[in-house]
């Protein structure tokens, strides 16, 4: 079974061809770098993405912070991190790369902030 | 008054950047102007992550990505007047601003980088029937509610226009609760990034119609639903093909327009297609010591990109300070055949380094080549296994290219199919 699939690993998006048989993959063409490799092999067997958002912020200047996943997170537990991140809140002073929420839902995969908010 | 070599007008990633890499030349004094209360930019908004990649060989947010530059600033001895509103540039490059402390300012400087970026196309530009409810958004108004202030302005999200805001945007709202009904495409082909569709339509099942637009808007005090309907290839809607779609929020992704008052009162040359100041290749523009860089000069899709243009800005603007701006023939650049615009639009055959001429097309090609001429000769020739709208393009002219040219030549880019 072929199956076609866009990188969504860099702003190119290289049209990706997969080879499967029997779940599992054979072979990889059109990607230009390695992490398209990586990309497609990933997608059939267990796709992931990294997760962006905002958290909360307590005595902030601003009512939230940005914050990203440390990795890539599987794409079916994108909406149960949301409501952890959703029902948490941090308090200011926030740095870039703090982390605000550690090994969320067990996943091996922190919370960073991505910006700073230095407090009232 | 205020002395200074070098007035940058804007502190986003085009301002920071064209800032320090004058700095790096050693240019002495340098202050940033920023209408916002940090630096920044719209980056500060733009919480997702694809920043940096070509830059920093890494995937940034981005505020991380400005962080980056907010830093090196931080580091160097350039001033930097925040919640700070340029009002004016005279023809001896004296830049009058206002805030709240200093009140009105005038800074002479010997050279002005512009650099203030892009606005998003309001509802005012669109004809949509219908009244004035609450609801009604451009994408970019969404991202700041959303991702600075906090709040989500809407539950039930219609998203007119498929450029990479209105993708992002499409995908935040989800993530945060809201459904995002349909995102309409005026256009037969998306404004984005293939990847963003996949990430932020495909992965969350929200369909991309394409050739669609909303035709009427419902609702008095806030809005209760969108009419959208098929276009043909005039782009006019077809009677008949209406569909009533009920939500809250209309999100407005519809263009993007750099933001060129104060270059226009200066008398700086506006290039029709791309809105920006006409740049030769050091992205000086018509006016003597006045540089243009970032989205106010041309839209971009990549920060990245605005990044190395300002360096080229900055460094120009360096050499002007010190008079070692080089003379010679400046020749025009020309797009034909699918190729809408060229920046820079001039090119200075005496050149010694190698240059990029980027530019886009106007439409989808598959298997096209780029082709480079100049009086009849062909310079260069590249087939591109996909060309897109979408996704700014580059030819490289070398000084070798150059030597072959007189000042009366014209370097034409364009698409052969």
């Amino acid at each position: 079974m072929k199956k076609s699939l866009i990188c969504v690993s860099c702003p190119l998006g290289c049209p990706i061809e997969v080879e499967i048989e029997n779940g599992e993959v054979i072979s990889v063409s059109g990607n230009t770098c390695k992490r398209g490799d990586a990309y497609a092999r990933a997608e059939i067997t267990n796709p992931v993405r990294s997760l962006t958002t905002s958290i909360k912020v307590e005595d902030g200047c601003h009512p939230v912070v940005p914050v990203k996943s440390s990795g890539p997170v599987p794409k079916d537990k994108m909406f149960e991190c949301m409501q952890v991140i959703n029902s948490a809140t941090v308090k200011a002073p926030v740095k870039i790369g703090d982390v605000v929420i550690k090994n969320i839902l067990g996943l091996g995969v922190d919370i960073v902030a991505t910006n700073c908010d230095c407090g009232k | 008054m205020l002395n200074y070599d070098l007035v940058v007008v804007g502190g986003g990633p085009a301002g920071m950047a064209a800032a320090l890499a004058a700095k790096a030349e050693g240019v002495e004094k340098i202050v940033i102007l920023e209408r916002a209360e940090t630096l920044g930019g719209i980056l500060e908004q733009c919480i997702h992550t694809g920043f940096g990649l070509h830059y920093f060989g890494e995937e940034l947010s981005g505020p991380e990505y400005a962080g980056r530059f907010i830093e090196q600033v931080e580091k160097t001895d350039i001033d930097v007047f925040t919640d700070t509103m340029v009002l004016n540039i005279s023809e001896n490059n004296v830049v009058t601003a206002v805030n709240n402390s200093e009140g009105l300012m005038q800074f002479q400087a010997i050279a002005v980088v512009l650099a203030m970026g892009c606005r998003e196309r309001p509802r005012g530009a669109l004809s949509i029937a219908g009244s004035r409810p609450a609801g009604i958004m451009t994408a970019g108004t969404a991202q700041k509610y959303v991702n600075i202030d906090g709040y989500m302005p809407g539950k039930k999200v219609v998203i007119l226009g498929s450029g990479d805001i209105g993708l992002i945007m499409a995908r935040r709202m989800t993530l945060e609760g809201a459904e995002v009904k349909v995102v309409c495409e005026l256009m037969p082909y998306s404004g984005g990034l293939t990847r963003n569709i996949v990430q932020c339509l495909d992965d969350f099942g929200i369909p991309l119609r394409l050739s669609c637009t909303v035709v009427k808007t419902h609702g008095k005090e806030r809005l209760e639903g969108v009419t959208i309907a098929k276009v043909d290839e005039r782009l006019q809607p077809i009677p008949g093909t209406e569909e009533y779609i009920e939500c809250d929020t209309l999100l407005l992704s519809v263009g993007l327009i750099p933001e060129n008052e104060l270059s226009k009162d200066v008398g700086v040359e506006l290039d029709r297609v791309t809105s920006g100041p006409v740049v030769d290749e050091y992205r000086e523009t018509v006016r003597p010591g006045i540089f243009a860089c970032g989205n106010v000069l041309q839209v971009h899709d990549l920060v990245d990109y605005v990044t190395e243009e300002s360096q080229i800005a900055g460094k120009g603007a360096a050499d002007y300070i010190f008079g070692k701006k080089k003379g010679g023939a400046f020749i025009n650049t020309k797009g034909i055949d699918g190729v809408r615009y060229i920046v820079p639009q001039r090119v200075n055959i005496e050149g010694e380094e190698n240059l990029k001429l980027y530019f886009r097309v106007g439409q989808v090609y598959k298997g096209a080549k780029v082709v480079v001429e100049c009086d009849g000769e062909i310079l260069s020739s590249r087939k591109k296994v996909k060309l897109a709208p979408g996704e700014m393009e580059n030819v490289v002219i070398t000084p070798e290219m150059l030597k072959k040219m007189n000042k009366n030549s014209e370097i034409i880019v364009r698409v052969e199919e």
